[in-house]
């Protein structure tokens, strides 16, 4: 953590990335602008500035591709997420914002494991780095209340290498509040 | 897949745009903008796009890249890294301007001023790569999404700064390509900007505005007090030290004026009017009065300026005008030029030669021209289906006939043009045409006309257009409006009709019939002109010494850019073409429209009566000048403007300089020892001087206004930071203090004097009285001078300006039917007795008043009162549904209302249920 202090949430966001994605020289980053938008320097190239370019471009790095999605369809899905992470929740967010974009989440992930269908992707990993925060302050009433968000966030942050030191956060498996 | 799109979304231009470019074949659905279409999200969103697979996507910059990879074409990092700015800095920069735009009316400057950062570094990356596109050799998905995002608040290349080259080379590209065309135009509507108001106010504000607090014009402040030099500021305490000698002489044109070897020859006209209507503030506002700013303005320059305009007066309108009031169309004619003469006069139209259509030197220029083109073989003949309207006995112009727009289904489409939809209309094609005198079905005829050639022509047009927009100053919509009709292709345009009132076709087997008023009112330029002086060729046949500026509404553009060009191209005589053609877009009133028939609005004749000076009208009309995007007249804002702009900024600041003056010095400006903060204000008034100086060259008349403003509040700031009036009961060196701010500050006055007399000539008489300028003061340079030394004696100092009341510009609001809800005027058409031209509420001309009796009207208003009055309580008492009986009331009041203005009582009825509280 040493590294990324003082440097912005989503700074630290893709130290957390790089790790899970087991890239073992951690890359330096700067931050950029009023909205403190993280900067890549690449050695023998241009600078690359965003949370999602950056991302994306890691996980090209790694070799990980199929995170991105494997048809143009999916590939899309995982675009609209990343963008929804940069844009939707982005840092202050009001009582008003976090209800919305709970429950719209919820809804759309009523018939899904994860963000793009079936696939684990770049944009749960990104997703849940950002909700982390959000979902860590919901009372277990309202845990219950947006189920399908709860399932989608646990199953995440379960899967191997991806919390690292984020706090775990604890679900009911069994329901106290029928009529919520 | 199904691509949801809602009009007025400014998103809907990118993913149509990316559609376009990848080749993805899509289904629009058209919804409303609030319309719910992705299940899952609370808040609306469109565009959106349905999969077949069942997947939405609501995210249009994915919607995008997910057309460009059906098409194969990866993102890279670079076009991702587009694609992330946009959508966290570019997208709510651009929101929050165009909010600021559309909901909140701010202008020009002020717009680009909230996205300037944006714009800059996008040009920055341009200039920093040597491509020609953001990411390389061929547009990408970062490309169109960028452009798409900027579109709606540049439109055109040419509200671009100067100085952002690429981005403005870049952006011209971008237009141009196809896929961009085809949004833009199946996306955007004419109406420019304003489109997007419905979906931009249902839009939350705080996720507008949360971005960015309007910080703009603190940062301006700053940015401008950095960017003076030393040496500037230098040069310009040098340059105020020369003082009235480094005046040039004033200019004094002969009578006539002609064109000078030389000198710089401005030849200047404004729309011609048409004669038998009254002309309301917005036909003021985008011809005679823009106009005469720039031909004061021109004057002001030492130029040698010749302003000519007149009415047009032939056409079947004038004929039917002539019928109704039992007169000859002369007759009418010589009574409403005579009207329009007034109101101009009264609202101190400067024209050099107010003419008219109906002289011989019009039939002589225009069959003269007619012949040319003749003997060229420029005209074809052709039969022709039109209207004839067989009650009326009488073939039907274009403007005398309403039906459905067979292009947008519009109901009530003109014979010429559409106003929803904008496209020009063959009169035969209008669906379920009616006679607009009778209300007849009238029946197509056939009869033989004369065509001008344009797809002849069309090559030698785009060779002078070519010449003419990369040397002139066109106006964007100009611009526009004319590329669009280039690339609609040109066809063969009828320059006859079978009319009486008009000039006469010099033609065998054409002799009953007259020159179509489009072909024949643009002469009228040439033929005032020899009106005016014999020498009129001089002017119009001299392309080499003369610069010649139109000046127009958008709506008259065509004619002066594609229609009049080819007639004098066609004639081959050396005549004087448009160097720079000035379009405004439309003034509104209030939320709606000017209406004679409906009695909406402030016309011209009415102005006078309201009390308010003429230079009042002048000034907030020009503020509001539509430049770059339609605006509206409202009456709030006028008294805003009237009790902060000028009362508190620019009338208190030369008063105070003029009191100061003869309170603490007898009269006589005292000495000055300027120091480094007195040289610094000096050079930001001269830095505002040149900004003025450089938009009027444009003819960006308004934002030219705001450059006054300023300067007035730099002196304002000066005055109040100094405080003269406490320094002067000081010791010596206060004194001293006090009498150079002062000083200072009397000479701001009277540049503002000069700066605002092309705006408001007569308050700038009274400054000047005031302050006993001399005469010779009256040019601008680029510099400001010590034009009031010390020593000079000004004259007796009182306030320009009277504040407007609350009240009083309520009762205006009333009297005129601002804020009208729609529906109940349109109830009111259907309704009332007489829906004739005869009957509308038309103050009688001449007779100089606004609320001239008539008596006749009176009398069916009283009656229609009745009939209203019963209908109300017969709904009332069959329990109607509440929706009806309040349209009904409000007809009914409305009826009242024109019943007390026929009555020649101002109106003072309760105002009707719905009416929008401002």
């Amino acid at each position: 953590m040493a590294v990324a202090a003082g440097l912005g949430p989503e700074a630290e966001e893709l130290v957390l990335l790089e790790k899970s994605l087991g890239l073992t020289k951690g890359n330096k980053y700067g931050v950029q602008g009023e909205r403190k938008s993280p900067v890549l320097q690449i050695n023998n190239g241009p600078s690359l500035t965003g949370l999602a370019t950056i991302a994306t471009h890691l996980v090209k790095q790694a070799k990980k591709e199929q995170l991105l999605g494997k048809t143009a369809e999916e590939k899309a899905v995982v675009q609209q997420w990343l963008e929804y992470r940069v844009t939707q929740i982005a840092l202050p967010c009001t009582k008003e914002d976090t209800r919305v974009i709970l429950k719209d989440l919820n809804l759309y992930l009523e018939d899904k494991v994860y963000l793009a269908r079936n696939n684990f992707t770049l944009a749960d990993i990104l997703m849940y780095y950002g909700l982390h925060h959000i979902i860590i302050d919901l009372t277990v009433q309202e845990k219950e209340k947006y189920l399908n968000v709860s399932r989608w966030f646990n199953h995440i942050q379960h899967y191997p290498g991806i919390r690292q030191h984020l706090s775990s956060i604890i679900f009911m498996k069994n329901r106290l509040f029928t009529n919520a | 897949m199904r691509l949801y799109l809602s009009e007025g979304s400014p998103q809907g231009l990118k993913v149509l745009a990316a559609a376009g470019a990848s080749g993805a074949r899509v289904r629009l659905e058209r919804v409303p903008p609030d319309g719910h279409v992705v299940p899952f999200l609370t808040h609306p969103r469109v565009p959106a796009l349905h999969l077949d697979s069942g997947t939405f996507l609501f995210s249009p910059n994915a919607i995008c890249q997910y057309f460009f990879l059906l098409a194969g074409k990866e993102h890279t990092d670079l076009t991702s890294q587009w694609l992330e700015w946009e959508a966290t800095e570019l997208q709510p920069a651009v929101s929050t301007a165009l909010y600021g735009h559309v909901v909140q009316g701010k202008k020009g400057g002020e717009v680009l001023g909230a996205i300037r950062k944006t714009l800059a570094y996008i040009d920055q990356s341009l200039t920093s790569k040597t491509t020609p596109y953001l990411t390389g050799e061929a547009e990408s998905v970062a490309d169109i999404v960028l452009w798409a995002t900027l579109f709606p608040v540049l439109q055109d290349e040419f509200c671009l700064p100067d100085e952002l080259q690429a981005l403005r080379s870049w952006f011209r590209i971008m237009n141009l390509l196809e896929p961009c065309r085809n949004a833009v135009e199946s996306v955007l509507t004419p109406k420019g900007a304003e489109q997007f108001k419905a979906y931009l106010q249902k839009q939350p504000v705080s996720c507008l505005h949360s971005e960015k607090p309007a910080t703009n014009e603190p940062e301006e402040e700053e940015l401008a007090q950095r960017s003076l030099s030393e040496e500037e500021i230098a040069a310009a305490a040098d340059a105020w030290a020369k003082g009235a000698a480094a005046l040039p002489e004033r200019w004094q044109p002969q009578s006539p004026i002609l064109p000078v070897e030389g000198r710089r020859n401005v030849l200047i006209t404004s729309a011609l009017p048409y004669v038998n209507n009254v002309p309301h503030l917005g036909n003021i506002i985008g011809c005679v009065l823009s106009a005469d700013v720039f031909a004061r303005y021109c004057r002001l320059r030492n130029w040698n300026t010749l302003y000519v305009c007149g009415t047009d007066e032939y056409g079947t309108a004038t004929e039917t005008k002539a019928l109704e009031e039992g007169l000859t169309p002369q007759q009418i004619c010589d009574k409403y030029n005579t009207v329009h003469t007034q109101i101009y006069q009264w609202f101190n139209i400067s024209f050099d030669y107010f003419g008219r259509t109906t002289t011989p030197h019009q039939t002589t220029i225009a069959q003269e021209i007619f012949h040319r083109l003749l003997e060229r073989d420029v005209l074809l003949t052709d039969t022709v289906e039109q209207l004839r309207c067989e009650r009326c006995e009488r073939f039907l112009a274009d403007r005398f006939v309403e039906g459905i727009c067979p292009f947008c289904n519009y109901e009530e489409a003109r014979g010429d043009q559409c106003d929803k939809c904008g496209k020009l209309i063959n009169a035969v094609e209008l669906k379920k045409p009616q006679c607009k005198v009778c209300k007849g079905s009238p029946v197509v005829k056939t009869s033989q006309h004369l065509f001008l050639d344009l797809p002849q022509l069309e090559g030698r047009l785009e060779q002078w257009l070519e010449q003419s927009w990369a040397t002139g100053d066109w106006t964007a919509n100009a611009r526009f409006i004319t590329r669009s009709w280039l690339r609609d292709g040109l066809k063969p345009r009828c320059i006859t009709r079978d009319l009486k009132w008009g000039t006469p076709v010099p033609l065998e087997g054409f002799r009953d019939k007259v020159f179509y008023v489009w072909f024949d009112a643009p002469i009228g330029y040439l033929s005032i002109t020899a009106n005016y002086t014999a020498q009129w060729e001089r002017w119009w046949k001299n392309p080499q010494q003369v610069e010649l500026y139109n000046f127009m509404a958008k709506d008259n553009v065509p004619f002066h850019s594609v229609v009049f060009p080819c007639t004098l191209l066609g004639a081959e005589d050396n005549y004087t073409l448009v160097n720079h053609l000035i379009a405004t877009e439309y003034l509104n009133y209030e939320d709606g429209k000017f209406s004679k028939s409906r009695g909406i609005g402030v016309f011209g004749d009415m102005a006078q009566d309201t009390g308010i000076p003429a230079d009042i009208w002048r000034f907030y009309l020009l503020f509001l000048r539509p430049e770059g995007q339609d605006s509206a007249f409202s009456w709030h804002d006028l008294l805003l403007k009237n009790n902060s702009e000028l009362l508190n900024n620019l009338g208190n600041f030369v008063n105070r300089a003029g009191m100061f003056v003869c309170k603490f010095f007898d009269g006589r400006v005292p000495p000055m020892e300027l120091g480094t903060d007195d040289k610094r204000l000096l050079a930001h008034v001269t830095l505002e001087l040149r900004q003025f100086n450089q938009l009027l060259e444009k003819v960006r008349i308004r934002d030219a206004l705001r450059c006054i403003l300023s300067v007035s509040r730099y002196g304002n700031q000066y005055i109040q930071v100094n405080e003269p009036w406490k320094r002067i009961k000081g010791p010596a060196a206060d004194r001293t203090r006090a009498g150079t701010v002062t000083g200072v500050a009397v000479n701001i006055a009277c540049l503002i004097s000069i700066m605002l007399q092309p705006f408001m000539p007569d308050v700038s008489a009274t400054i000047q009285r005031q302050l006993c300028v001399p005469q010779a003061c009256n040019i601008l340079t680029d510099t400001f001078l010590c034009l009031l030394p010390p020593g000079h004696q000004i004259g007796t100092v009182s306030p320009l300006f009277q504040k407007l009341e609350l009240d009083e510009i309520e009762a205006l609001r009333q009297r005129f039917g601002g804020g009208q809800p729609e529906d109940s005027s349109l109830e009111l058409k259907t309704h009332a007795a007489h829906p004739s031209p005869g009957a509308r509420m038309s103050p009688m001309p001449g007779a100089g008043s606004g609320l001239a009796r008539d008596p006749q009207r009176a009398k069916e208003l009283a009656e229609a009162v009745t009939q209203q009055g019963n209908h109300v309580r017969q709904l009332k008492t069959s329990k109607a549904e509440k929706g009806q009986i309040d349209a009904a009331v409000a007809t009914l009041l409305e009826l009242k209302k024109q019943l007390a203005l026929a009555e020649g009582k101002a109106a003072e009825v309760p105002a009707p249920k719905g009416k929008k509280k401002k």
